[in-house]
């Protein structure tokens, strides 16, 4: 079975926001860039379901972006997937030109099974794996915390308010990786070694339209340092009685 | 003809939640702004309070019923919207952004080669079009966006837009009876988590961290969550060590929150958790650190120990609602 797994690099989490120039992106000096956290527990599904599946299967890592993706692509085939493709892209993209551009790959490739972070921790839309989904004409399930393959037949658990859905279904499908699906592996010696001897396929996107324009980019209202009332439980009645009567929340 | 904005209302368990009062009111606001005219649209099987919607001034519901679509299914509900949305001619689509929108919307979108802006937290009409403004960074910054697409959807953020009653309006409400339903994908069951509101929903959390010192202290928390009606919510420091599930996890690589009030007990407040949390509308930081980043951002803090003053709380506040 061939199984895709898209991923995206990112800034590390602990950044702070400097706006750019443009105030259209952030400021990109002394950011470090890791692999998109949420795609990191979905290349370690693909790798498991290969596992698991066995015979010739294969995993390919896609990712859409500039030369310094190739890192994070690395870093995936470092942790175990055999081939891996750069969609050269340099432009701004919104979420459905790059499902568009990772779509037609997986098109090309053959792949039945995708796998997808549930959101990137950049633009955090949460919904390229549903617009790859849908281009397809797969099957879908988002934000998935349990998956089991069986034969043809999908049988996942999707986190949702107050719990989890259950849900049934078949290949072709995506499926998207919610933090508690598994613990991704860390990339042995020997896949470091051999991750650096792989070439990294380099395609150009295809350009589809971009519906986004982001007109502007700005921090959100910095708050004003609150009061401290106290250091003791004696803090509490006045507490309360500014929650009742000065915010009015309980 | 006016041109319509649709409203997606999410029903469960057959109510309308309460973030399909927030899209309605949001379609209608937006409609009087644009000259449009809005509308709302549910898929489902019994609902039992459509008639709530009469409140707040949308002139027409389709309820979109097969007993078969009592559960979720993604495959049918994408199908069902898309195709009502081509029918009544929407310009303009509005899905709340919650596990099912999140699912929903984008299939949608897809199907009428529509452009897409997700959580937004505010919809401006700007020269007869509509600016959205959303969280990237997890909440650490804003982006505004335009869609240049002929038919647009967005999704809200729950809690953000307050529902707005209207006076003395009235829904006509349509059942359209849907055959035979695409059910390639389908929930079968659905395993609650116990007694407990989400994060994600909940109008106050409260949320612990490290400072609790172990999971066996956490009912601390969940004794003040208990007498205020809030969910517990918790830091990822806490959730990788395993004191408390993920879904409880609040901060960029959990959830994303805008309660009302949202309580940090022994919470230091890394950049990731405030990203998180920061847009709610009051935050109370109780932490032994009096320089820890949390009180920042806090609207009121004590900077004391949280084992004196969580039960404190909790008593004041049961005195206070007894």
């Amino acid at each position: 079975m061939k199984i895709a797994v898209c991923v995206s690099q990112v800034p590390d989490t602990a950044t702070r926001i400097k706006i750019g120039s443009d105030h259209k992106s952030i400021d990109p000096t002394g950011v470090t860039l890791i692999i998109n956290p949420y795609d990191e527990f979905a290349i370690e599904e693909a790798l498991k379901t290969k596992e698991k599946v066995g015979g010739d299967s294969l995993v390919y890592v896609i990712s859409v972006g500039d030369d310094s993706v190739k890192e994070t692509l690395r870093k995936a085939l470092a942790m175990g997937a055999d081939e891996a493709i750069l969609l050269k892209s340099s432009g701004n993209k919104d979420s459905l030109a790059i499902a568009k551009a990772l779509s037609d790959e997986i098109k090309s490739l053959g792949c039945e099974l995708v796998f997808c972070g549930k959101q990137s921790v950049d633009f955090d839309s949460g919904i390229t794996g549903q617009l790859v989904a849908e281009m397809l004409g797969y099957n879908c399930v988002s934000v998935v915390v349990d998956f089991k393959l069986d034969g043809n037949k999908i049988i996942a658990e999707r986190e949702i308010e107050g719990g989890r859905e259950v849900v049934e279904t078949e290949l072709p499908a995506v499926v998207t990786a919610q933090k508690g699906l598994n613990e991704p592996r860390y990339a042995s010696l020997k896949g470091i070694m051999a991750a650096k001897k792989k070439t990294i396929a380099e395609k150009p996107a295809f350009d589809s339209e971009v519906f986004t324009e982001i007109l502007d980019m700005h921090l959100p209202p910095s708050k004003q340092p609150g009061r401290i009332l106290g250091t003791d439980k004696s803090a509490v009645p006045e507490l309360v009685r500014l929650l009742r009567e000065e915010a009015k929340v309980i | 003809m006016a041109e319509k904005i649709l409203a997606v209302l999410e029903q469960r368990e057959g109510n309308l939640k309460r973030v399909s009062f927030e899209a309605a009111s949001v379609a209608v606001s937006l409609a009087s702004q644009l000259g449009f005219e809005a509308e709302a649209v549910v898929v489902g099987s019994e609902i039992n309070n459509l008639n709530e919607l009469s409140k707040y001034g949308i002139s027409k519901l389709t309820h979109l019923k097969n007993e078969l679509l009592e559960n979720y299914s993604p495959s049918a509900y994408s199908e069902m919207i898309a195709l009502f949305a081509n029918e009544s001619g929407a310009k303009i689509l509005i899905f709340p952004n919650t596990a099912m929108g999140v699912d929903l919307a984008p299939r949608v979108s897809v199907k009428l080669n529509a452009g897409i802006a997700m959580d937004c937290m505010k919809l401006e009409v700007k020269d007869n079009d509509i600016i959205a403004t959303r969280p990237v960074y997890a909440g650490k910054s804003l982006i505004d966006v335009k869609l240049k697409s002929g038919v647009k959807i967005f999704t809200i953020r729950p809690n953000v837009f307050r529902p707005q009653p209207v006076d003395s309006a009235t829904v006509q409400v349509e059942i359209k009876q849907v055959e035979n339903p695409n059910l390639k994908t389908k929930v079968t069951a659905f395993k609650k988590s116990e007694g407990k509101i989400d994060v994600a929903e909940a109008d106050i959390i409260v949320s612990g961290g490290r400072g609790m010192k172990g999971p066996e202290n956490f009912h601390l928390i969940e004794e003040l969550a208990e007498v205020l009606g809030a969910a517990v919510g918790a830091s990822r420091a806490v959730v990788d060590a395993g004191w408390r599930p993920h879904r409880e996890q609040v901060g960029q690589t959990g959830k994303t929150v805008s309660p009302s009030l949202y309580i940090a007990c022994g919470i230091s407040g890394a950049i990731q958790h405030l990203a998180g949390m920061s847009s709610s509308k009051y935050i109370v930081a109780i932490n032994k650190d009096k320089d820890a980043p949390i009180f920042n951002v806090a609207d009121y803090g004590i900077a004391g120990d949280v084992f004196e003053i969580l039960p404190a709380l909790t008593e004041e506040i049961k005195k206070l609602k007894s």
